[in-house]
């Protein structure tokens, strides 16, 4: 295996006087900003979708509501997420006339893809949830959308922080499927560095490597953040 | 104050209440007893509409808030509600918990004012009436204050000045059902619901709790309770219904209830808990 060192260098070189770094940190960028802009229109949605959800169904609007919730959820999680980005991008997009670029529709379809899926996770982050808090906060005369701002959805958040971690770190690996719609991320930035030195083993090596660190950051942070939500718990 | 007329609840085919008639006015203590299952704590729940009754009134105030036209928040805050496992808000501090309500109320006002106002001159463009600005006394840091100054006071009342600013969850049984009176009256309430308050207290903590709510019967506060403490009905109450099978069998002052019952049923009741 001495051709390994030579591997190396070729990859080095590739990766700094051939600008293959720029390439890198082009694609790391888009990686971490669709993760994150899909997390966090993720949870706008899925938050929605949760309450709407769990509202007392006695009159119409909260059930035609419930039934458009379903569908949607229903389709994205009935479809994969490469689909998703192809119809928003070679079907949708046209149709509408509008223009956007793979890193916008990928940030957008990851958001709506996510909400579908936090949505179930926050339901029953809301139903962990002691419904006296719902009453106690009803019986001061706050409505039902205050009193879940306020109260329960807090404390749904504390309960569900593991596995909303795990929604984000998914949706990090997931964004390797954007080159679908011409997108830079890690997986394009190291193929072009392969493809340019003929050798695709350092690169990929190099590219499993990155994608382990941020996953491990990511727990990292996550688990900072539930130990600082944890305070009301603790007893001092 | 309150006049319960004709009230009834069912949950699906299971009738709880069945034509409940009664009377409230303001001051009473009335204290409602019956056997498990009887209904008395659907009764009271369906006083501030926690569960919605089925058929008959509540006039509170003037307003019957059965009505499902009504909006029950604004009527809510008029009665405050003790529940037998407190239900204080656990990711919120002590005195958040007491500032929370009356707080978010009046701030809620006051942008309702501050909107009114600012709309004004394209609001009246369409009116024949003009309207004239509110007026806006207060800001918000200023509702801040007073709340909080309140709520300290009333920490201070039962004693747990030192706790404003602890979590819930590092509060004895007692404690934590003192907040949550002292929570209800921070909104200044008309009246005050109590369902079964003491029952899911350690023994020696139901007394401070009893204390209290004897100190608020003193000072005029009309209450409603459902209870088990017979004891505490007879001194405290100046009314006592008891309820089975989901109607009011008999009613008085707690000296003719206790000394003289009529009813068998409710004569078998004491005899098994006095």
């Amino acid at each position: 295996m001495g051709d390994i060192s030579t591997k190396i260098q070729k990859f080095i070189e590739i990766f700094i006087d051939n600008n293959g770094y720029v390439k890198v940190v082009e694609g790391l960028k888009n990686t971490v900003i669709i993760a994150i802009a899909g997390l966090i229109i993720g949870i706008l949605i899925g938050t929605l979708i949760a309450t709407v959800r769990v509202i007392p169904k006695y009159k119409r609007l909260p059930r035609v509501l419930d039934a458009i919730c379903s569908v949607y959820v229903g389709f994205f999680r009935g479809t994969p997420m490469v689909v998703q980005l192809l119809l928003f991008y070679y079907v949708l997009l046209p149709i509408v006339g509008g223009h956007m670029t793979g890193v916008q529709v990928a940030m957008l379809v990851f958001g709506l893809n996510s909400g579908a899926y936090i949505s179930e996770i926050m339901r029953s982050g809301i139903l962990s949830v002691d419904p006296g808090q719902m009453e106690g906060g009803r019986a001061m005369g706050l409505s039902f959308a205050t009193t879940m701002r306020k109260i329960v959805i807090p404390q749904a958040v504390k309960n569900i922080l593991p596995t909303l971690g795990n929604e984000f770190i998914s949706l990090i690996k997931e964004t390797s499927v954007v080159s679908f719609v011409g997108a830079t991320d890690l997986y394009v930035a190291f193929n072009y560095i392969g493809s340019n030195s003929y050798e695709f083993m350092i690169p990929y090596l190099v590219m499993a490597l990155i994608y382990i660190v941020m996953v491990l950051l990511i727990s990292l942070g996550i688990k900072l953040m539930e130990r600082s939500l944890r305070k009301s718990d603790r007893r001092h | 104050m309150i006049d319960v007329i004709n009230l009834e609840k069912s949950f699906g085919d299971n009738k709880v209440l069945n034509g409940i008639n009664v009377t409230i006015d303001k001051g009473d203590i009335m204290v409602v007893i019956g056997p498990s299952g009887s209904g008395k704590s659907t009764f009271l729940r369906c006083l501030n509409c926690m569960e919605d009754p089925t058929g008959g009134q509540i006039i509170f105030n003037g307003v019957d808030i059965a009505d499902p036209k009504v909006d029950i928040n604004i009527h809510r805050r008029h009665m405050g509600m003790v529940f037998q496992h407190f239900n204080l808000y656990n990711n919120k501090t002590v005195i958040q918990n007491i500032m929370l309500a009356p707080v978010y109320v009046r701030c809620q006002d006051l942008k309702k004012a501050k909107r009114h106002n600012l709309l004004l001159p394209v609001t009246n463009l369409f009116r024949k009436e003009k309207q004239t600005k509110q007026e806006i006394t207060t800001t918000k840091s200023e509702i801040i204050a007073e709340a909080r100054a309140k709520a300290e006071e009333l920490l201070k009342r039962i004693g747990l000045e030192d706790k404003a600013d602890v979590y819930p969850s590092t509060l004895s049984g007692g404690q934590k059902q003192r907040v949550a009176i002292v929570r209800a009256l921070a909104m200044n309430p008309d009246v005050i619901l109590f369902d079964e308050p003491t029952s899911a207290l350690d023994p020696e903590m139901v007394g401070e709790v009893l204390d209290l709510m004897k100190a608020l019967a003193d000072e005029g506060m009309t209450m409603i309770i459902v209870t088990h403490e017979m004891g505490f009905a007879r001194e405290v109450a100046n009314k006592v219904v008891f309820i089975d099978d989901g109607q009011i069998l008999e009613s008085g002052t707690p000296e003719e209830f206790f000394g003289n019952p009529k009813n068998p049923r409710l004569r078998d009741f004491l005899s098994k808990v006095l």
